[in-house]
């Protein structure tokens, strides 16, 4: 099958899909479980999106998933170098990390709030505790896998240690780096949206929570998509900051 | 000379660990505020011992392992079922893929309500919750598994007379194994942390639930305490699968 046959036909599966459910929320489902997919277009604008607070609380959300992404991005870069750079340095402290990073953090949660309060703190902080480990890891694992040779011409040239870094070293970590970008961007997405939904306190959660337990299917579903498509907007971002930063290969 | 930087290595890590605990230790002992966030060492101790004979922990324990062993089960069969099914054809590979890595790309915690409205707030939940979590990583590497078999093992296999059965026992299963095992060992961990995430949540028993609890009564020494099993459990589930992995490879 040609792209396009395949494009049509998936576009077709997904119509298909959406018009079962359409006509299985209508005729047979309960009203205050399920809504058609018309129906939370219908709630999208004006209930939800037109909604002052709703947008305020999106908005809330957002920052702190950048905030929590960009401090992850940050420190685990600069952890991951410090801890990268000499061997007995990897080889001491990349097991702890790998450790720390296996925890189910989702166990933390409760501490994070008692420690960090009720407000954007403690969401930030536990999106950062997502984001952060990937970051570390790929770094590591990114400045391993450059050639040694490269670098030993690059001193035998006259090179030092910072031009060794900034010339050689980076540029060539830069794919190790985004597949831990990529991944720290979804997981810190996880670790603020567990954190919302977990204290419901000014972000989205609040709404979540409300829209679920007045059985308002339509609205839960309608706010959710728009969180997902703000995932995916997010994801390409680092996708297109990646493509940037790799233009130097070709 | 190899030996003495494991010495080295070794000693470092240890040093790390004694100066986190003496950290600890000292730094609840001299600040009294401190010890509303953080308990004394041995405070959390004594709670640990308290949940073990009390045997609060064994049945939150037997809630949560519940859980997550039929979450897995039915995301292991599932995705499996899918992943080999999609692999059988290059079509239906190019359709489905980026279906399912786009669904996998959106954090699903945020569909954790609706799961709680369908299900209800008992386990099935959480179940359903994990088991549709694990389902997209076992799913997309069992298709990458099975696509990605090497065309002229196929045909030579054929050539050779392999009926269908045997192409599949002696060709495509050793060839996919890896990779799926991968699938299936992301699927698992992710099915442990959304099982507790969902727990966490909202439920009304789990080791999650047991969490949120005792922070939500700061009763901050059991916090410590029921942080401290999951982190053993999941630390020697780490070292277990790191063992089952080096033994396969080396295989």
């Amino acid at each position: 099958m040609s792209a396009g046959a395949v494009r049509t036909t998936r576009f077709a599966l997904i119509l298909g899909v959406l018009l079962l459910w359409e006509f299985y929320a209508r005729m047979f489902a309960t009203s205050t479980l399920t809504a058609a997919p018309t129906q939370i277009l219908a709630e999208l604008w004006p209930k939800v999106l037109g909604e002052p607070r709703v947008r305020l609380a999106i908005g809330v959300t957002l920052i702190e998933m950048v905030v929590a992404f960009l401090m992850s991005v940050v420190f685990g870069m600069l952890i991951g170098v410090l801890i990268g750079l000499t061997n007995i340095g990897r080889r001491s402290f990349y097991p702890v990390v790998l450790l720390l990073y296996g925890i189910p953090q989702a166990i933390l949660l409760p501490l994070f709030v008692l420690v960090f309060g009720l407000g954007p703190a403690a969401k930030i902080a536990f999106g950062f505790s997502h984001g952060v480990f990937p970051v570390i890891v790929n770094t590591i694992a990114g400045m391993r896998n450059v050639n040694p040779l490269l670098l030993t011409g690059a001193a035998a040239m006259g090179a030092t240690r910072m031009q060794q870094l900034r010339y050689v070293m980076f540029p060539h970590m830069v794919t190790a780096v985004f597949t831990g970008l990529r991944l720290a961007m979804t997981l810190t997405l996880l670790g603020v949206l567990l954190a919302e939904l977990f204290v419901s306190q000014g972000g989205i959660g609040t709404f979540t929570l409300l829209y679920a337990e007045t059985f308002n299917p339509a609205a839960l579903i309608a706010l959710i998509l728009t969180l997902a498509f703000l995932a995916v907007v997010l994801n390409e971002l680092v996708r297109m900051v990646e493509a940037n930063f790799s233009r130097w290969k070709e | 000379m190899i030996a003495r930087e494991n010495f080295v290595i070794r000693s470092i890590q240890i040093g790390l660990f004694v100066a986190l605990f003496g950290a600890w230790y000292l730094g609840t002992r001299a600040d009294d505020t401190l010890r509303l966030f953080l308990p004394a060492p041995e405070a959390v101790g004594r709670e640990m011992r308290v949940l073990i004979e009390t045997g609060r922990l064994w049945s939150a324990l037997y809630v949560t392992v519940v859980s997550i062993a039929q979450a897995y089960v039915i995301a292991v069969m599932a995705g499996i079922a899918v992943g080999f099914l999609v692999a059988r054809s290059r079509t239906l590979v190019q359709l489905f893929e980026p279906v399912l890595s786009g669904m996998f790309a959106v954090p699903l915690t945020m569909f954790f309500p609706l799961f709680v409205l369908f299900f209800g707030i008992g386990t099935e939940s959480k179940v359903a919750y994990g088991a549709v979590y694990a389902f997209f990583p076992i799913a997309l590497n069992t298709i990458a598994a099975f696509s990605n078999v090497d065309e002229n093992y196929l045909r030579a296999s054929r050539a050779m007379g392999a009926s269908q059965w045997q192409q599949f026992r002696y060709v495509y299963l050793p060839a996919a194994m890896p990779v799926t095992l991968t699938g299936l060992r992301i699927g698992f961990f992710i099915c442990i942390a959304s099982v507790l995430g969902g727990e966490t949540l909202a439920a009304t028993a789990g080791v999650g639930r047991s969490t949120a609890l005792a922070a939500e009564l700061m009763e901050t020494a059991r916090l410590y305490a029921w942080i401290a099993f999951v982190v053993c459990m999941s630390v020697m589930l780490n070292l277990l699968a790191l063992a089952v992995e080096t033994r396969s490879e080396r295989e």
